[in-house]
């Protein structure tokens, strides 16, 4: 149920966007106008979301160590799996945002002969998740050249490195590739795993079904459908200079792909997806393990109710003279 | 017959035939089902009392009507409202889970249950649900369908039944892309239970007999003394020397702080015991403290306030007696508590030095702040200098694995000290498999307070990866005991063991120190701290020191 209601609101969005286009003002509203109400609810909602993590303080430092800590000298630390400083934990963010070390350990453990729990490396997630991530990157970058004149050499450069060339035929980057078949990967992987169906949400299948509805659909545009690039940046570059202008030569198809990603970066900063910005803020990730080094102080800390040494012995005195205990008071 | 809380009311092969397909029924329609042998008692009103908590009242967990308060269902909302402005962890891990599942088997219950909610991940839905219901925009607009869910009493339940089957253990927090602790938001869904005076007795009565009497088994100054001098005359018995106790005294330069479970409980007396054997050989100029009589710290799993509370004890008693500097002795949980949390809950402790080992002359600096050293950083120091004389032939009938503990593994990163100490202390030390133990060690099953027969199902279950792995050892290298530096390992671990490796004894690390220590002075050491014949020591054999290899 789950997964037909975001497979079809999913495709839903991409006809309105298909069909819309061929009604007379509807190129105005999915070309200019959601583009823009899109760039302020991520912009407002991103800005929001992250004050309102930094709003909540750290009262503790609550590092997760996964690695020997830094006591005796002679002892040697894991610097990176239990840093000590700024620069061990800034090494240690690197290795968790680029390369998502700790899903890295991802292992899956199983029962064999009902007798014995067995532990093995389960590396598929990671390279999903990994391909994923990058090439959607990639892809990224690559879509600056729609919006500078002229592209940037490094783009460029980035372009040749990636794609590969067929005569008569546009460029093939691989990472258009690689994204969907990652993409599709994470979808089947939820799907196929009685566990991860159970625990998946809406929000779990729309954000796939609508990645890979924007890869498909681009995909399409750039070998099949050949949509009229230039127009596409002149487009582009009139959003990005405030000057907007919808040109007539753009193919209906492009608006569905348009409104797909003006809902993705809508909706990214409102769900789950903001994980992007969040891994940043974890305290079991980006605080350094100084816990008895350095004082750490909590904001707003507050007086308690103790039980006083003075009420104890008040108490126990007699059992405590009993003992040959020393007391305060006689 | 054996009843539930026994183990021996559970067979093996039922317990081995985890199933873990999901129930039929969506997470949210599938009510909780309170099984004997799965859940843990209610806290006694006078517990409550004690501490001045919330709706003291007689209820059973069976009950239909947990007579909560009328106003409960605000109290859970304002209550999470307050923790989510005032912990980012809290706020964040309730947003940036993408539900990826690699949480899922890493968990000891799911492992040895298969219960879908004993899932890190689904344990955290039971508050997330309930966070983007009320908190969050899309929730609150689309509800079921942006996977939010209405706070019922059911779901009360569901907390109360699911935020005690996790043991706050982090091992999930190690796997995480996010680094997402389940321990939190297990901190933050009891602490909400607490405002509903929902507690488990087993872990409020510890705390409200810690708050008065210094200790979770309320142990009272003139019983402690007796206890120690039991062991006294122990510790005669086996070496030939009568150590000294040092309690409450004033000006001495190391007050040492353990878990109260080492007072009383076997195995973990015999670690008690080698506390002092050690420091007697040394010399050290310590004392324990009857007012500071616990290390551990129930707090933890009831509430941070409580934490607070409990711990104010150890600095306070620092001051009053005027020692320089504190020393901890083998404890999990109580790590946490004294690496994490006390210098931010109770310090600054600016009334002590910065700690210095009497005897090397090391100074901890990685302490420089907290002023509290680890009984095995400690020891490494005294063993890398050279200061202690050791004979570990006298440990050669011991076959050992260690088992990291969750707390001193996860939030500390003391991993090669112990192994080092042991290595120096006996000649036969093997690893369990690389996923079971450092920073991926699996829990006791019985940590943050579940260690309780009633509970003794969820234990077991629990305690299935970590004995498989003490029973891959034994197998392969006839490893019969089990080094374990946590009060709460020593309490649990036997039962595990027991069951799922049989014949695997449990010990703390120190009484293997002991034990292996050559004192000044001794008489013939026949006899282990358990007053057990060592084997190959036997009276009539001079100086021949047989080998098993």
């Amino acid at each position: 149920m789950r997964v037909i209601i975001s497979l079809v609101v999913v495709a839903i969005l991409f006809a309105l966007g298909w069909l819309g286009a061929t009604l007379g003002m509807g190129r105005i509203v999915l070309g200019v106008v959601i583009p823009y109400l899109a760039a302020v609810l991520f912009l407002g909602g991103i800005i929001q979301r992250v004050m309102s993590w930094a709003n909540s303080p750290v009262p503790f430092r609550i590092p997760t160590t996964c690695g020997q800590q830094k006591s005796l000298p002679w002892i040697k630390q894991e610097k990176l799996e239990n840093p000590d400083t700024a620069i061990g934990v800034i090494g240690r963010m690197i290795l968790e945002v680029f390369f998502f070390r700790s899903l890295l350990r991802n292992t899956k453990s199983e029962i064999v002969d009902k007798r014995r729990v067995v532990y093995g490396s389960e590396l598929l997630l990671w390279i999903g998740a990994l391909v994923m991530h990058w090439s959607f990157l990639i892809i990224l970058i690559r879509h600056v050249r729609f919006f500078t004149a002229p592209t940037p050499y490094c783009i460029t450069l980035m372009q040749q490195a990636e794609g590969f060339h067929k005569l008569g035929a546009p460029v093939f980057y691989v990472t258009s590739f690689l994204f969907l078949a990652a993409v599709a990967y994470l979808l089947v992987r939820r799907l196929g795993s009685p566990q991860l169906r159970y625990i998946s949400l809406v929000n779990d299948y729309f954000p796939l079904f609508l990645l890979f509805g924007i890869a498909a659909s681009g995909i399409w545009m750039r070998h099949v459908a050949r949509t009229d690039v230039a127009a596409v940046k002149e487009l582009a570059i009139g959003l990005v200079t405030f000057r907007p202008v919808v040109p007539e030569t753009i193919m209906p198809l492009f608006f569905g792909h348009l409104l797909l990603v003006c809902v993705l970066v809508a909706y990214l900063p409102y769900s789950k997806l903001c994980h992007m910005a969040g891994v940043f803020l974890s305290p079991t990730r980006n605080l350094a393990n100084t816990n008895r080094m350095k004082r750490h102080v909590n904001p707003w800390d507050y007086p308690v109710k103790v039980h006083t040494y003075e009420e104890y012995e008040d108490e126990l005195r007699d059992k405590m003279k009993a003992a040959g205990l020393p007391v305060e008071k006689e | 017959m054996p009843k539930p809380d026994e183990p021996g009311y559970y067979k093996h092969e039922d317990l081995l035939s985890v199933d873990y397909r999901p129930p039929r029924t969506d997470w949210m329609d599938t009510p909780v089902d309170f099984r004997r042998g799965t859940y843990c008692y209610p806290g006694k009103v006078k517990n409550l009392k004690i501490l001045d908590l919330p709706n003291a009242r007689e209820w059973a967990v069976g009950d239909d009507d947990w007579k909560l308060p009328d106003d409960w269902k605000q109290t859970v909302l304002d209550g999470m409202a307050e923790r989510l402005s005032k912990y980012r962890s809290f706020k964040l891990f309730m947003d940036i889970c993408v539900r990826c599942g690699a949480c899922a088997d890493k968990c000891h219950f799911f492992i040895g249950g298969g219960d879908p909610k004993n899932m890190p991940v689904l344990r955290a839905e039971l508050l997330r649900s309930i966070y983007r219901r009320e908190f969050t925009t899309l929730g609150k607009v689309l509800g079921k369908i942006a996977g939010g869910r209405e706070l019922t009493v059911d779901v009360i339940k569901e907390w109360f039944y699911y935020f005690h089957q996790c043991t706050e253990c982090r091992r999930c927090s190690v796997f995480c892309p996010y680094g997402i602790d389940t321990a939190e938001i297990t901190i933050m869904g009891r602490e909400l239970l607490g405002l509903l005076g929902l507690y488990v007795n087993w872990v409020i009565e510890p705390v409200a007999n810690c708050f008065l009497y210094g200790n979770h088994l309320a142990i009272q100054p003139h019983g402690l003394m007796d206890t120690l001098e039991f062991m006294v005359d122990d510790i005669e018995e086996a070496t030939g020397i009568r150590v000294d106790l040092p309690m409450n005294k004033k000006g001495a330069e190391i007050l040492f702080v353990v878990p109260s479970g080492d007072y009383v409980a076997d195995p973990g007396i015999y670690t008690c015991m080698a506390y002092m054997v050690l420091f007697h050989e040394l010399g050290l100029d310590y004392t324990f403290s009857t007012y500071a009589s616990e290390g551990g710290n129930f707090g933890l799993f009831t509430s941070h306030e409580m934490m607070k509370r409990l711990n104010a004890k150890i600095y306070d008693e620092a001051k009053r007696l005027g020692v320089k500097w504190i020393l901890g002795g083998e404890c999990g949980h109580m790590w946490r508590v004294m690496h994490q949390y006390m210098d931010t809950m109770n310090g600054p402790a600016d009334f002590l030095e910065v700690p210095k080992s009497p005897i090397t002359g090391t100074v901890f600096d990685n302490a420089r702040s907290t002023k509290m050293v680890h009984l095995m950083e400690f020891t490494a120091d005294l063993i890398q200098h050279g200061k202690l004389k050791l004979d570990p032939s006298r440990n050669d009938h011991i076959r050992v694995t260690y088992h990291d503990s969750c707390n001193p593994a996860r939030a500390m990163g003391i991993l090669e000290e112990p192994r080092y100490v042991i290595r120096n202390v006996c000649n036969h030390f093997f690893e369990m498999p690389i996923n079971t133990i450092r920073e991926q060690t699996f829990c006791c099953g019985g940590g943050a307070g579940l260690g309780t027969d009633e509970n003794m199902e969820i234990r077991l279950r629990g305690g299935l990866p970590r004995g498989n792995a003490v029973r891959y050892v034994q197998e392969k290298h006839g490893v019969n005991q089990l080094a374990a530096m946590c009060a709460i390992d020593r309490a649990t671990l036997p039962t595990v063991c027991d069951y799922w490796a049989p014949g695997v004894k449990v010990t703390g690390i120190t009484e293997l120190v002991a034990n292996a220590l050559v004192l000044k002075g001794e008489k013939k050491r026949t006899h282990n701290l358990r007053l057990e014949p060592i084997p190959g020591m036997e009276e009539n054999d001079e100086g021949a020191i047989p080998s098993d290899e």
